[in-house]
């Protein structure tokens, strides 16, 4: 009886969050969002890495949130969701990554439409 | 006797309803990864027609960061006053929970105002969905987190009368409990929106 109280008891506290929780999370977002707009507006870095530096922004702000406002973890009772979460995730990279790499490939083979088929026969 | 176990059998109602709904999250956990899964699709194809603009207007036309940064904060306000409300809910009172859920509905309000007030103007510019592929692709990814927010406000208002009506019992703390995944993971997919397709548009 005691033994399942005191499991209760950490599931609680892994599972819910508390004010503190909240606060550094909030405080992190703030933060994080404010640098994503600010590198945007204030032009702050060379354009090479803006796109780096925004999707950096983004996953960590993603983290963020995933651990302090829905309570991902690794605590035997956040396991079940972490881990069809992390499926998913894995799910997601192979749809958008792999959706825009073919699209790509197709856009950079697709014949110019001022070539006829003759010309793309013989490379010319 | 009979009171003891009537605390008893209460008490462990309660154990056996904490196991339902943890039974019950789990499923709604996985509800929302499969429309994740929506989510990821839009946003594929938001990034495959990034550039169809059809000689239309494209993003650095279209939007204002300042404006986006209003909304982007709006929701992040709902996200950790909805959290305000879930700390009520395990402190068992009552009344911070449905003031909290007040507030939250009042940010996510705010920010749906913000977004059809965007869309009335964009459409009123004659940069509605149907004038490229880009901006068709914007109006459904955008569009489909703006239904999901405004589903979601209807669902607080519905927890705010119910939790007014019948206190915080097992049910409606798993309800409860299932909103705020809900709100929460809304304001994840909007990073990825205000990421993906304003600041990156304008970058």
């Amino acid at each position: 009886m005691n033994q399942s109280h005191a499991t209760h008891q950490t599931g609680h506290d892994a599972s819910h969050g508390s004010f503190k929780g909240y606060m550094i999370g909030t405080v992190a977002s703030l933060v994080l969002t404010l640098a994503s707009f600010g590198v945007v507006m204030g032009h702050v870095v060379p354009p090479g890495i803006g796109l780096a530096a925004i999707v950096v922004l983004c996953v960590a702000q993603l983290v963020v949130q995933l651990v302090y406002f829905l309570h991902i973890g690794a605590a035997r009772e956040q396991r079940a969701n972490t881990g069809i979460f992390v499926c998913t995730a894995f799910l997601i990279a192979v749809i958008v990554g792999l959706s825009l790499w073919v699209m790509h490939n197709a856009n950079v083979n697709m014949m110019p439409t001022q070539m006829s088929i003759d010309r793309a026969i013989a490379h010319d | 006797m009979a009171h003891a176990a009537t605390t008893h059998a209460h008490g462990h109602g309660h154990g056996h309803g904490h196991d339902d709904s943890t039974k019950t999250t789990f499923g709604f956990w996985i509800y929302l990864m499969s429309d994740c899964l929506i989510f990821a699709t839009l946003f594929a194809t938001f990034g495959v027609l990034a550039n169809a603009t059809a000689g239309g207007p494209g993003a650095k036309d279209l939007f204002e960061l300042p404006y986006v940064l209003g909304e982007t904060l709006l929701l992040l306000a709902s996200s950790v006053t909805f959290g305000m409300a879930m700390l009520g809910l395990y402190a068992q009172r009552r009344a911070q929970v449905i003031v909290w859920l007040v507030v939250t509905f009042l940010f996510g309000a705010g920010f749906i105002a913000m977004e059809v007030n965007e869309f009335a103007k964009l459409v009123a510019d004659g940069a509605g969905p149907g004038t490229s592929a880009y901006l068709s692709a914007y109006f459904t990814l955008v569009g489909t987190h703006g239904l999901h927010v405004t589903a979601g406000l209807l669902w607080i208002a519905i927890m705010m009368h119910q939790t007014f009506k019948f206190g915080l019992t097992g049910t409606i703390r798993r309800r409860l409990a299932c909103l705020s995944l809900f709100w929460h993971f809304l304001d994840l997919v909007w990073i990825c929106v205000f990421t993906f397709v304003y600041l990156r548009g304008l970058l």
